[in-house]
């Protein structure tokens, strides 16, 4: 059985280690005897929308935000909006999660439309969010980061918290919220990278990514040692020292 | 020379007081007494580098600052000239200012010629508006600190406004293999001089996957490279709007690695003067920041020969691959704080140690960077393999050895031990008589390690240096 993990934007869109959560999905499905393939979505060629079961997108610098925001609304944008629809997940962090949404407003200036495949709308903050990061979802799940992020993010009806902020300021530091769900979608601020620390979640992702090809597989337990202890460390300073 | 004005000179005294103080107390005196001269007078690094008869010469950029500025203060004094150095590497204003009232009168004349003072890369707008500098270097800028640099497009900018307020009599010495820093030069008014690596046979031409600037710095549009050094650095040029590599003053145009020093060749017009210049230290960096050294004291007017000789007795700094004895193993101490540097160190590790056994530790605190996300752009893919045994510690010790994990090291070969002196112990235990113990360390981990060493009798105080 195999994995195909497309990475959008790794040339402009990779930043703050975010390369660590596509070596997780990776590895985790290797370990479990899964075939994954892993390829660039970026700028230039045309897209096949059906090819990915499961996408990643990081975080970028502004520079590279504004190309890929501008890419979005052009033909990729719709291509990947058909892959979203035929069933693939996606994971995105920071840059990423922002352009999933439907816009981002400025501090000044008109607003710059995002992709409005998630139902979130981010606004240009005065304060930039910068420190750990630590939430728990609604059953009780850890998610642990790191958040570096002057936007602040707003959910809408169709979209549903990630997790509640235990630690730091998620989304916009008002709701206490962080990230966001819609469907097989998922939004974050968590850097860190996320998923080698939140290994819960990188399950779920590649249990959404096999599904749209070879439908429900249930998934190897692994020895998750490391991981715990790392999170567990990490949740200790953001509870004690941030 | 004139003496000082009168709030110069009693920020000279209150800040030698400090640091008089703080020998008493057995601290090093790197900061403070800088912190308390500048509140005092805040125009006293103004005031005290003008007393310098050769000026001043800052060196910033990610990595390699240190390096440069030691090699540099080295060549100046084979020069005949004495430096007024921020060598314990506190690098911000205040640095620079504990530096200059170290080495001055009690009447505020600084005892030294030439000014050599590491700049933190976020600093350099503060430091350049209170020094007027007659060489500025920058060597290279990598991601690194994400959350106290934020984004390098960002920081280049900063850089570049502080550079555009530069007096035409500064020389500008920029890396041009690195596009960021080789595009500054369009923000000066006074002379630049660049240095390179033309090897062909360094490097490859697959780019790496923590390139900063796959962007052109002018049109922003993708660049394109015949030769990829490290990372975003090497000979670059922009199909579509034609910006390219300058032309290199100083090119390095044969670049020999050994274990334990590099031998270069240089071309161009100073090809003639030496046959080689060696510098003691492994791996390419190291050549580059031998480069950056030449190429500013050819700002200073001073010789190759003087700036060879002095490069061929060069000793590294703290923590830049020095080596400490311990109960008949050796230490060899690698400080690493973000990808491209630790990547270097790594790829300078492996052309000579074909099976590490390392004591790795990783800290959070701000000076090593409070996102440790930086270790997952790191190339551990390319020590992993190799690793023989790795004891991993430090703050956030456990993010490594997950990290570790990842990278595909055997549950078996990775031991995480808290604390610093427990650690040491396990890792030394755990290396044989006569054989190499890699320590790689962020930065307020290093000091912890350095401290433990020292507390179990390996190694002296780093300031004492």
């Amino acid at each position: 059985m195999d994995l195909r993990i497309g990475h959008l934007y790794p040339d402009l869109m990779s930043i703050y280690g975010d390369r660590g959560n596509v070596l997780a999905l990776t590895q985790r499905a290797t370990w479990r005897g899964f075939e994954v393939e892993t390829r660039a979505f970026t700028t230039g060629a045309p897209w096949d929308a059906s090819w990915a079961d499961l996408y990643f997108f990081g975080g970028g610098q502004d520079q590279g935000q504004d190309i890929v925001g501008a890419d979005l609304q052009a033909a990729h944008g719709a291509q990947l909006k058909e892959s979203i629809a035929g069933g693939a997940a996606v994971f995105s962090v920071c840059g990423g999660y922002q352009l999933l949404g439907r816009e981002y407003v400025p501090e000044v200036g008109a607003a710059i439309p995002g992709l409005g495949a998630m139902d979130v709308t981010t606004r240009a903050g005065k304060v930039r969010f910068v420190g750990n990061l630590l939430a728990e979802t609604d059953d009780g799940k850890m998610l642990i980061g790191f958040e570096n992020h002057s936007g602040y993010t707003y959910l809408g009806p169709a979209a549903k918290p990630l997790g509640r902020v235990i630690a730091g300021h998620g989304n916009n530091d008002t709701d206490k919220t962080e990230g966001a769900v819609q469907g097989k979608l998922i939004g974050c601020y968590l850097h860190g990278s996320a998923l080698p620390k939140n290994p819960w979640l990188a399950d779920q992702l590649i249990a959404w990514g096999l599904a749209r090809r070879h439908g429900e597989v249930r998934l190897a337990t692994l020895d998750d040692a490391e991981e715990i202890a790392a999170q567990t460390q990490a949740a200790e300073v953001a509870t004690t020292r941030t | 020379m004139t003496a000082g004005s009168p709030r110069t000179i009693a920020a000279v005294a209150s800040g030698k007081i400090a640091r008089v103080a703080l020998q008493q107390l057995g601290r090093g005196a790197t900061a403070l007494p800088g912190i308390i001269a500048l509140r005092v007078a805040p125009n006293a690094i103004a005031e005290l580098s003008a007393t310098l008869s050769h000026g001043a010469v800052c060196v910033s950029g990610t990595n390699g600052k240190t390096t440069t500025t030691r090699m540099l203060s080295d060549i100046v004094r084979v020069a005949g000239w004495q430096p007024v150095h921020n060598r314990s590497g506190s690098n911000l204003d205040r640095g620079i200012a504990a530096a200059l009232l170290a080495d001055a009168t009690w009447g505020a004349e600084v005892r030294g010629d030439v000014g050599i003072f590491e700049v933190d890369e976020a600093s350099v707008p503060r430091v350049l508006a209170r020094l007027a500098p007659r060489v500025l270097v920058i060597t290279n800028l990598f991601r690194d600190q994400l959350d106290r640099y934020f984004e390098i497009d960002a920081l280049a900018q900063r850089i570049g406004n502080a550079i555009a307020g530069l007096r035409e009599s500064t020389t500008l010495v920029l890396n041009a293999d690195d596009p960021i820093v080789a595009y500054l030069a369009e923000r000066h008014r006074g002379p630049v001089l660049t240095f390179g690596v033309d090897d062909a046979t360094v490097g490859g031409t697959v780019p790496q996957a923590i390139s900063d600037a796959t962007r052109c710095p002018r049109c922003k549009q993708p660049l394109a490279y015949r030769r990829v050094i490290l990372a975003h650095v090497g000979d670059w040029y922009c199909a579509y709007c034609g910006l390219e590599r300058a032309p290199r003053d100083v090119s390095a145009t044969g670049v020999r690695l050994e274990a334990n020093a590099s031998r270069v060749r240089l071309g161009g017009a100073v090809a003639s003067a030496v046959d080689e210049v060696v510098v003691p230290l492994p791996g390419l960096y190291n050549a580059y920041n031998a480069l950056a050294a030449i190429a500013a004291a050819r700002a200073l007017d001073i010789s190759l020969g003087t700036a060879t000789r002095a490069l061929a007795s060069f000793k590294p700094a703290f923590g830049r691959l020095e080596v400490i004895e311990a109960e008949g193993r050796r230490l060899r101490l690698v400080l690493v704080k973000n990808p491209a540097g630790f990547n270097a160190a790594i790829g300078a590790l492996l052309e000579t140690d074909r099976h590490p056994r390392i004591l790795a530790a990783l800290n959070d605190r701000d000076a090593d960077s409070r996102d440790v996300s930086w270790i997952w752009d790191a190339d551990f893919e390319a020590l992993a393999p190799r690793v023989a045994h790795a004891t991993v510690t430090g703050l956030r010790g456990r993010d490594l050895a997950l990290r570790l994990k990842y990278a595909g090291v055997p549950r078996d070969r990775v031991t995480v031990i808290d604390g610093w002196v427990a650690a040491i112990r396990a890792a030394i235990a755990g290396t044989p008589v006569g054989q190499e113990l890699v320590v790689i360390a962020t930065y307020t981990a290093m000091l912890a390690l350095r401290d433990a060493l020292s507390r179990l009798g390996y190694v002296g105080q780093f300031w004492e240096d």
